[in-house]
């Protein structure tokens, strides 16, 4: 069968293994396994969203945690003033990141490169100093949520619906971004990575799709957030810590940037060695850091392009999509 | 709010920012010559204020903690940048970001280990613990010292960029490399030496701040990230606006949180300027910076080629 890639065979086994984790987890009767994993599907979920600028854009972002924060916060304000209605919380949460990202976006996108990764970092760490400073909602300590999003037909309440409800918006967003980088849209962000100028002297309007693809990228954090507050039942200005926006960055390089799959493959990788590691000693930390710079130093196309092989690297084929 | 506290406030933002440029100065030449992106610069200027920390521990003697944290700051950054950094000089910055990023991680823990996770205090030298008379007002004398230091340091920074031949070979290396290489100069070894000198200068901010901040892991990431800010408001690569826009948010930020919020009062609700207050402050500079770039993208002092 032709369609059977390398590729689509990694994509498809880390889909299934992610889709059997509740079973699995029942099956051994250690529960604590759904949590740990709806914590990665979740960070698989921003890391991708990251994605769509970082890998197709060249946009590189420092600061997309941020986003996450947002959509956490969305939740535990509404939350904290009695509105527990999920369909709410979505709406104030996507309309919130609408306009951070729009505005911060048009700031950030006037410049490019190097200066791009430091503003981004500077307005994420505003943000967080928002956060910290809003004292009603908890400043340094964060906000405990009372209880989950109710969406009416469901509710998050229990892990098993959570850790399914975040791996169907995993999928979700796979598949449209999928669709995505392939359409119209994307092959113009895609020339913008390659060359901003010759798509400007085309007669392409860059700023406007690369704005577009820097509030799509966001949003997805944004609902990553709000899985992160009904996880946690807490939102806190650490979500939004500039580390945190360095480990989505991580994850995405350890993946593979610029491939669909690869993020998310990037974010189970990391997640579960620092679990792992942690189990080991506490100070983990002093070997994820070297391993860390001996990943970018080693390996330029990710666990993803690894797995894959060389088809990462062939030419596209010529029935994809104009 | 009497002339005295806006003076002292003044010139406690004089002493952020000359803090701000040290770390900044070595940034920003490391950037303009090496194309390279130092994230981990902060945790130089942690180490250095941990090993002043822990000469000053063993011998009370603050000129002993200079001679040694220095120097073994600058040591450390050169065998940092030997072993790992230089490998990514011809990288994307998305890579150098990630490396330096993976450096923080491991300081931060490395001094956990060593000093572990509390605060460990040093003294201001007994000589400079008093107060100096700045026309009547009396200002600390060690944050006095901190100002005079830098100021030094920049006019120093002035003279070895802009009248030696190291500094001639410095800037010709920061727009012309390959031409610089091509005349005989070995552009590696003159990398190793922007970066030494970029360390020595975040492991003497790191001395100096060591009395009048706590010494902890994780010290060096929120000044790293003002630093950001001073060097994408001054423009990028630019020794003078590294100097400027540290004075400017050093200036702003202290300024801000020491008065914003007892004027905002003057036009809002008490429990709404309370609550606004220290927000407003503390995200001040990033609202700066976001002004900046929107007006002039390079920043207010860009590099001036030709």
């Amino acid at each position: 069968m032709r369609n059977v890639t390398p590729s689509r065979i990694v994509a498809a086994v880390l889909l299934v293994g992610l889709g059997l984790v509740p079973v699995i987890a029942a099956a051994i009767g250690e529960p604590y396994y759904i949590t740990l994993f709806t914590r990665i599907v979740i960070f698989a979920i921003a890391a991708t969203g990251l994605n769509l600028i970082l890998g197709y854009g060249a946009m590189v972002s420092f600061g997309h945690s941020m986003y996450v924060g947002i959509g956490a916060y969305a939740v535990g304000i509404l939350s904290f003033h009695g509105i527990g209605n999920g369909w709410a919380q979505l709406a104030v949460a996507i309309a919130a990141g609408i306009v951070f990202a729009v505005v911060i976006g048009l700031v950030c996108l006037r410049t490019g490169g190097v200066a791009f990764i430091m503003i981004t970092l500077a307005f994420a760490q505003m943000v967080y100093f928002l956060a910290v400073g809003l004292k009603e909602y908890g400043g340094d300590d964060g906000l405990a949520i009372g209880a989950r999003s109710d969406f009416g037909v469901f509710s998050l309440a229990s892990n098993t619906t959570l850790y399914y409800v975040a791996f169907a918006v995993l999928v979700l967003v796979l598949v449209v971004f999928e669709r995505l980088v392939h359409s119209r849209f994307g092959m113009v962000l895609r020339g913008c990575r390659s060359n901003e100028r010759r798509m400007a002297a085309l007669g392409f309007p860059t700023l406007r799709y690369r704005l577009v693809a820097y509030v799509i990228s966001a949003l997805v954090c944004v609902i990553a957030g709000m899985l992160l507050a009904n996880l946690a039942r807490f939102a806190a200005p650490s979500y939004m810590a500039w580390q945190a926006s360095g480990d989505l960055i991580v994850m995405i390089v350890l993946g593979g940037m610029g491939t669909i799959v690869g993020p998310a493959a990037g974010a189970v990788a990391l997640l579960v060695l620092e679990e792992i590691l942690a189990g080991i000693t506490t100070h983990w930390m002093i070997v994820l850091g070297p391993a860390i710079v001996l990943i970018v130093l080693t390996a330029k196309k990710g666990l993803y392009g690894y797995l894959v092989g060389r088809e990462a690297t062939r030419p596209p084929p010529a029935d994809e999509r104009p | 709010m009497s002339v005295g506290l806006v003076l002292t406030q003044a010139l406690n933002g004089l002493q952020l920012g000359i803090l701000l440029f040290l770390l900044a100065a070595g940034l920003t030449l490391v950037f303009g010559i090496m194309n390279f992106v130092n994230l981990a610069h902060g945790s130089l200027y942690m180490m250095g204020a941990y090993f002043a920390a822990a000469v000053f521990d063993r011998t009370g003697s603050f000129l002993l903690a200079g001679a040694v944290a220095i120097p073994a700051t600058m040591v450390l950054g050169v065998v940092v940048e030997r072993i790992a950094l230089i490998h990514l000089y011809s990288r994307d910055h998305l890579d150098q970001v990630l490396a330096t990023f993976g450096l923080i991680l491991f300081f931060n823990e490395l001094v956990r280990i060593i000093w572990g996770p509390a605060s460990v205090y040093m003294n201001a030298p007994a000589a400079l613990s008093g107060t100096v008379n700045l026309f009547g007002l009396p200002y600390p004398s060690y944050r006095f010292a901190i100002i005079a230091t830098g100021l030094a340091v920049g006019a120093g920074l002035y003279v070895l960029i802009h009248r030696t031949r190291i500094g001639m070979l410095i800037r010709a290396g920061a727009t012309h490399p390959e031409i610089v290489a091509a005349l005989g100069v070995n552009v590696r070894r003159l990398n190793t030496l922007v970066f030494g000198l970029g360390a020595a200068l975040a492991g003497l901010a790191g001395l100096m701040a060591g009395p009048i901040v706590s010494v902890q892991p994780g010290m060096g990431e929120p000044i790293l990230i003002l630093t950001l800010v001073v060097i994408v408001t001054g423009g990028i690569g630019s020794i003078r606006g590294a100097f400027y826009g540290a004075l400017i948010v050093g200036v702003v930020d202290t300024i801000g949180r020491a008065f914003l919020p007892t004027l905002l009062r003057e036009f809002l609700e008490r429990s709404l300027a309370q609550a606004a207050g220290p927000a407003i402050a503390s995200v001040l500079i990033y609202v700066l910076m976001a002004v900046v770039l929107a007006i002039r993208p390079q920043g207010l002092f860009p590099v001036r080629h030709g």
